[in-house]
């Protein structure tokens, strides 16, 4: 017999024809999977009652494991056990700084990363398709039925690539991905801030190994980033080392084997748990020599031994707030995510730097999949259209590369998804029959310090003048932050598209350096364009004169005149070497002045040319 | 007769009405599709409608429109754990056959 859920009035699907959706949140650490039942979004369970399932898989020779079951495998077989798979989502190869500080094996032939398993090479994406398979099993069975939709979560920061990766990952599994948010942005949904009119909120994410800070902007039922800011490496694994080593010094300990250190930490871990609810904690560790340690730390020493790790998170939230130009005032809502956020003294001083209550009461480990969940219930079709469709916005500008290695942004940061922008662009040189677009993602202003997605070639431009050919590009993103690319040459309607099949090859620092670069260094960028422009406009006209020149420069002018000009051209010319803007304003502003004449006579003899041999009244004028 | 709940199913009740914020009470119905004839249906309350019998137990307002009430009085409301899977129940007993999944009925 089938257990029935409450639907909302009037909303009550036919027998048969519930639509299961989840919410999958695929974390670093740890993933979640949960549903909405009777108007509750619930965290799914496996069947040993486990809700937070470790992103980790085992590949053995005839089995895979992933989540608990492959948890032992770490010390017994680290080198087909794969941890934080997250973290090469969307990368390749060369992203691979220390290779050696893995312990598995990486195939140096392929430009993927691909890691040597004893059931061969695996491919991150299928790694996590693996946890994925695991999480989609969990809710099948917990549900009683197939799973009709997913909703995914990735950090902000995540680019391109890595939300490609991780749609792929899910069709491998065999989801199907109704939408991937962002993580702070489910966060936010979980305490149902997307029912307010508008707000700006803090979503202060403390994870087991990372820490993200960003923040939200709602309005009209869209959330905004406004700012993302961070710590790849910081998180509740730093407060256990920090206990760890605070006791290896307090019982001068030095030399420690490996399983010992493990069994240090796994200690260092517990105190830090107990110490979130009492006020002192003990242990007793017993090492391999058969020493036996007792150790007992109260919450006072622990407040102080880890100060340091806490204030490493304050810098990031300046920074965001400076990033979004906002002061600590003018933030409606502080949403606490991730584990390490339980610990006392994480809260006090979050909540004395707003100086506003927090939101906590969630589970801040289930906070993101519970928003979700909540998602995944709308779009999957259960709930009524007049709930506001939660809108998402691309992280990253995009862009096309112009002349000199410039920039021109299509569709700005920020912009809702899905969204369509287009643009038209023209021929640089006489005669110009194709047309490179180069994609990028960035915000600054220089191609080579944006990041290259794409490129691609538009063909069989007929062949014009400078800039007669028009040429629309047209940028679209799709609800999951996909982008395709098209260019169409409007005389002719041919068209050339192309899928943003992203070449991999960014991490997850960089792309949040990026961000934090274009806003430090937006003056410099802002002098680096104008000096490519003036650049541009300086090549153009000397090009422009010097054909003049050779056609009918004898004819039109005399020798000194000549010689004038093109002194001007050659100044222009040493000055265009330089990268001093103003002379090359001045100097392209001169060389136009001497030639204006020039210009004008050449002008009257072109229509001379045009009148030569006919009558009056056949000219049009 | 009437429509009854069990202690566990009004605990349940109570907990999604709190949650959910807004509510006066359950309905429970009954829709004429599905592959055994009937099907229940198990939706919160907003509004209450001038023809629903209104029940109450353990506190919860329980409501009924009388074409529904035919089919299903008598009916007492459980709350169950099966596995993994957790939901509602109806003890019906004016059903003569029930399609297997226990989602649509005949009488």
């Amino acid at each position: 017999m089938a257990l029935l859920q409450i639907a909302e009035p009037g909303q009550s699907t036919l027998p048969h024809q519930h639509k299961l959706a989840v919410g999958i949140d695929l974390g670093t650490t740890n993933s979640l999977v949960a549903t909405v039942q009777s108007a509750l979004p619930v965290i799914l369970k496996d069947m040993d009652e486990n809700s937070l399932i470790p992103s980790i898989v085992y590949y053995g020779k005839n089995e895979t494991k992933v989540g608990h079951e492959a948890l032992p495998y770490l010390s017994k077989d680290a080198m087909n056990t794969i941890v934080s798979v997250k973290r090469f989502m969307g990368h390749t190869r060369s992203d691979i700084q220390n290779p050696e500080s893995f312990p598995y094996t990486f195939d140096d032939a392929s430009q993927d990363i691909q890691i040597k398993t004893s059931q061969g090479l695996k491919h991150p994406i299928e790694i996590s398709s693996d946890i994925l398979k695991k999480l989609k099993n969990i809710a099948e069975v917990s549900l009683c039925g197939e799973i009709t939709g997913a909703v995914i979560t990735v950090p902000a920061y995540f680019d391109d690539a890595q939300r490609q990766a991780t749609k792929d990952a899910a069709k491998l599994a065999g989801l199907n991905v109704l939408r991937l948010i962002n993580e702070p942005t489910a966060a936010a949904v979980a305490y149902g801030l997307d029912q307010q009119k508008e707000g700006v909120f803090v979503i202060y994410d403390l994870g087991g190994g990372t820490f993200d800070v960003s923040i939200l902007k709602l309005q009209k039922g869209i959330f905004e980033v406004l700012a993302t800011n961070g710590h790849p490496h910081l998180g509740g694994d730093d407060f256990d080392q920090a206990i760890a080593e605070f006791i290896k010094n307090e019982n001068q300990i030095d030399q420690l084997n490996h399983e010992d250190k493990r069994s240090l930490i796994t200690h260092a871990k517990s105190l830090k748990e107990s110490l979130t609810k009492d006020l002192s904690a003990k242990t007793i560790i017993k090492l391999s020599n058969g020493k036996e340690i007792t150790f007992s730390l109260n919450r006072e020493s622990f407040f102080k031994l880890t100060h340091d790790l806490v204030q490493k998170t304050i810098q990031p939230i300046r920074r965001a707030l400076s990033d979004a130009k906002l002061s600590i005032e003018s933030i409606d809502g502080i949403v606490m995510v991730g584990g390490a956020t339980r610990m006392p003294h994480i809260q006090s001083e979050i909540k004395t730097f707003f100086k506003k209550e927090l939101l906590n009461d969630l589970n801040p480990d289930e906070v993101v999949a519970l928003g979700a969940a909540r998602q995944a219930h709308t779009l999957a079709g259960n709930k009524s259209d007049q709930d506001l469709l939660l809108l998402d916005v691309t992280p990253l500008s995009l862009g096309v590369e112009t002349m000199g290695g410039l920039v021109e942004k299509i569709i700005h940061r920020n912009s809702t998804i899905p969204v369509a922008k287009a643009q038209e662009f023209t021929t640089y040189k006489d005669g110009q029959t194709a047309m490179s677009i180069h994609v990028l993602q960035g915000e600054r202003e220089r191609v080579s310090d944006c990041r290259s997605l794409a490129n691609f070639t538009l063909t069989d431009i007929p062949p014009m003048v400078a800039g007669a050919a028009k040429i629309r590009v047209t940028f679209q993103i799709d609800a999951d932050g996909l982008l395709s690319v098209s260019a169409k040459e409007l005389s002719t309607n041919k068209e050339t598209s192309i899928t943003v099949k992203p070449s991999y090859g960014l991490s997850e620092d960089q792309i949040t350096s990026m961000l934090k670069q274009s806003f430090e260094k937006a003056d410099e960028d802002k002098k680096i364009r104008a000096l490519s422009e003036a650049k541009i406009e300086g090549e153009q006209i000397i090009i422009a004169v010097q054909n003049a020149l050779n056609k009918n420069g004898d004819q039109l002018l005399s020798k000194d005149q000549i010689l004038i000009i093109e002194n001007a051209i050659k100044t222009l010319s040493s000055s265009l070497q330089t990268n001093d803007t103003d002379a090359i304003i001045q100097h392209t502003k001169d060389l136009n002045l001497l030639t204006e004449s020039f210009a004008a006579k050449l002008m009257d003899q072109s229509v001379e040319n045009a009148l030569k041999g006919k009558s009056i009244d056949k000219v049009n004028l | 007769m009437a429509i009854s709940l069990t202690p566990k199913a009004a605990e349940r009740l109570e907990k999604y009405l709190k949650n959910r914020g807004k509510g006066v009470g359950l309905r429970l119905g009954v829709k004429t599709t599905g592959c055994s004839g009937m099907a229940y249906t198990l939706e919160f309350v907003d509004d209450t409608l001038p023809e629903d019998q209104i029940f109450e137990s353990h506190g919860i307002k329980i409501m009924v429109d009388p074409k529904s009430l035919v089919y299903i009085d008598g009916t007492e409301l459980d709350f169950e754990k099966e596995g993994l899977n957790e939901g509602f129940k109806f003890n019906n007993p004016n059903v003569k056959a029930e399609c297997g999944c226990g989602e649509s009925f005949t009488v």
